[in-house]
């Protein structure tokens, strides 16, 4: 059995959650699928950095920049290991959007330089009309919007995996959606709005099957479940580091060490080449080839601690700890007359991002009357435009919890939600 | 508490029971806009009647204080010149932006005076300002204007 979290202790590692909002009021988040909050190791670890160590890394001889360097890639190597990596085959990129941008680019690019040199790209990221790229009715526009531009620059087509009444991926008619036409199949793990965590296994298996490149989005899985990255069957996988308790700043992209070595650059320039001359350049291995510019040492720093502290409170803690929370905020939302919660109702295989819409009043107005509780909350779209469309809603409210929150911050929300009912006689 | 300075009794009335929300038979233009932060949606139509005089039609979707506005709005620029209704529509805007340090003038404004609590909440702010935002590029499409008056007069 793994040890129950101490939310009381967890909670005093947090400043931001002594504080209090509107009126004195004390503050309850639950908007960690937005962002979490950073415990006090995080941002001591990115002082003392700025304190002690802070200079250009991969550069310079002298004694500061070698421990910089050191600081950057012994991060490096522990924010893959939290995810059973190698730390070669890690990329740090400024959040997930770029993350999966770069994965999206490498098609694009590899298109438009196969027009002039066919022997130069490897020809798995070529694409070309009748080409078909797969994602899913519940994606992140950052997981949606990026494939729509390839398909419009390369003349591929987009489909889509669509959604049951309950929620979840409608397999049905997989086979015929991921075909030999298939290049791309690129998926959420854990969906940001629904909550629901998808067969990532059997999608990737089927990827394979039909010779496509697998990708996920695990955007709300690796801060919440323990994730080991290769064993998703995922060719590339893209996350970010402010929703595991890591500052903001910093994106991370795992490739397969075969498929990142054979992925074309995205953004070009200082420190990702090998060589350069006025006609032409080369570029280093991965995963520098994808970090052009001055990195975010810091942010790479804070990111290793915010992983210590995850590793010691154990991620199967964690995610016991945050099944139980949803187990019980599903209760107590279905217990409510006028609510409906968008997603999965039974608690399984689903994460902590519970969303729900109130009969006759708008998510904004719901928002402001948690807020006004002292609660914080996500309203709107979640950036899942087309998801809340599939469920015939503007938007949704969600509650979204994390290793600091427990029951009665939930019934802190729960109250907040009666009250704005009450106020607007609905 | 600050909520019913935010949710005055004005706009819950004009949010439960909105005024001249139909679309024209006629428009001339219409404004599409939306808040993609939060999904709320208005449509606003414009045409001039034989007297020169506005004529506005909405639609829409959103929270009570984006569709209250849209209420407000209809009430107050309906059937007054194109010059009268920048008027209202200016000092909305400035309202709306004046983080409640603007004490509304009810001549100009009519229950347009009810948002002043809404300044105090920049999330908010653009769910009221989205039908006047529409308002504006609908004449601007139409080539109803201020200008366009000046021209004819």
């Amino acid at each position: 059995m793994v040890q129950p979290l101490d939310v009381a202790r967890i909670r005093k590692d947090f400043p931001i959650l002594q504080r209090t909002v509107r009126d004195d009021r004390p503050l309850v988040y639950l908007d960690s699928a937005a962002t979490s909050q950073k415990p006090i190791a995080v941002l001591d670890a990115e002082r003392a950095f700025y304190e002690t160590s802070n200079a250009g890394v991969h550069r310079g001889a002298h004694q500061l920049a070698e421990e910089a360097t050191e600081a950057y890639e012994s991060s490096r190597a522990a924010i893959a290991g939290f995810v059973g990596a190698a730390a070669e085959d890690l990329v740090f990129t400024k959040n997930a959007t770029e993350s999966l941008n770069l994965a999206a680019y490498a098609f694009s690019n590899a298109t438009a330089k196969a027009a002039f040199a066919a022997d130069s790209v490897d020809p798995r990221f070529v694409l070309r009309p009748g080409d078909s790229i797969v994602v899913t009715q519940m994606e992140h526009h950052a997981n949606l919007v990026p494939w729509q531009e390839l398909c419009a620059k390369t003349g591929a087509t987009l489909r889509w995996i669509g959604l049951t009444d309950e929620g979840r991926l409608d397999l049905g008619g997989i086979d015929s959606l991921i075909d030999d036409t298939t290049r791309v199949v690129s998926v959420v793990h854990q969906s940001n709005i629904l909550g629901t965590i998808n067969p990532i296994a059997e999608l990737m298996d089927r990827a394979r099957a039909v010779g496509a490149l697998g990708i996920v989005d695990a955007c709300q899985s690796v801060p919440h479940m323990p994730v080991d990255v290769a064993s998703l069957g995922a060719d590339v996988v893209a996350w970010s580091g402010h929703k595991m308790l890591g500052p903001t700043g910093l994106g991370l992209l795992w490739g397969r060490p075969e498929v990142l070595a054979s992925m074309p650059p995205f953004i070009t320039g200082g420190s990702m080449i090998e060589t350069v001359f006025m006609e032409h350049s080369t570029y280093a291995a991965p995963p520098k080839r994808f970090e052009a510019g001055t990195p975010m040492v810091a942010q790479a720093v804070g990111l290793a601690a915010a992983v210590a502290y995850l590793q010691d409170l154990g991620m199967d803690a964690v995610e016991a700890h945050e099944h139980e929370l949803t187990g019980y905020a599903l209760d107590q939302l279905e217990q409510l007359p006028g609510v409906r919660v968008i997603g999965p109702l039974d608690n399984v295989d689903r994460g902590s991002a519970v969303s729900f819409v109130v009969d006759g009043l708008h998510p904004h107005d719901v928002g402001q009357f948690l807020d006004d509780k002292g609660v914080a909350v996500r309203v709107g779209h979640h950036c899942a435009w087309p998801t809340c469309r599939r469920y015939s809603v503007p938007a949704t409210t969600r509650l979204s919890t994390y290793v600091y929150n427990d029951r009665d911050d939930i019934d802190i929300a729960i109250e907040g939600i009666v009250a704005a009912q009450k106020f607007f006689g609905v | 508490m600050d909520l019913e300075s935010l949710y005055q009794e004005i706009i819950l009335d004009h949010y439960k029971h909105p005024r001249g929300r139909v679309l024209l038979e006629e428009p001339t233009a219409e404004s599409h806009q939306v808040n993609p932060t939060c999904g709320d949606e208005v449509t606003v139509q414009v045409a001039l009647d034989i007297d020169g005089h506005l004529m506005v039609g909405y639609e829409g979707q959103g929270c009570s204080i984006s569709q209250a506005s849209a209420s407000v709005m209809s009430e107050m620029v309906t059937g007054v010149t194109p010059s009268d209704a920048d008027t209202v529509r200016r000092a909305f805007v400035e309202l709306m932006h004046s983080k409640g340090a603007v004490e509304p003038d009810e001549d100009i404004l009519g229950d347009g005076v009810a948002f002043v609590g809404v300044a105090k909440y920049p999330a908010r702010i653009k769910c009221a300002l989205l039908p006047w935002m529409a308002l504006q590029d609908a004449e601007a499409k139409a080539g109803i204007g201020i200008d366009q008056q000046k021209g004819s007069s």
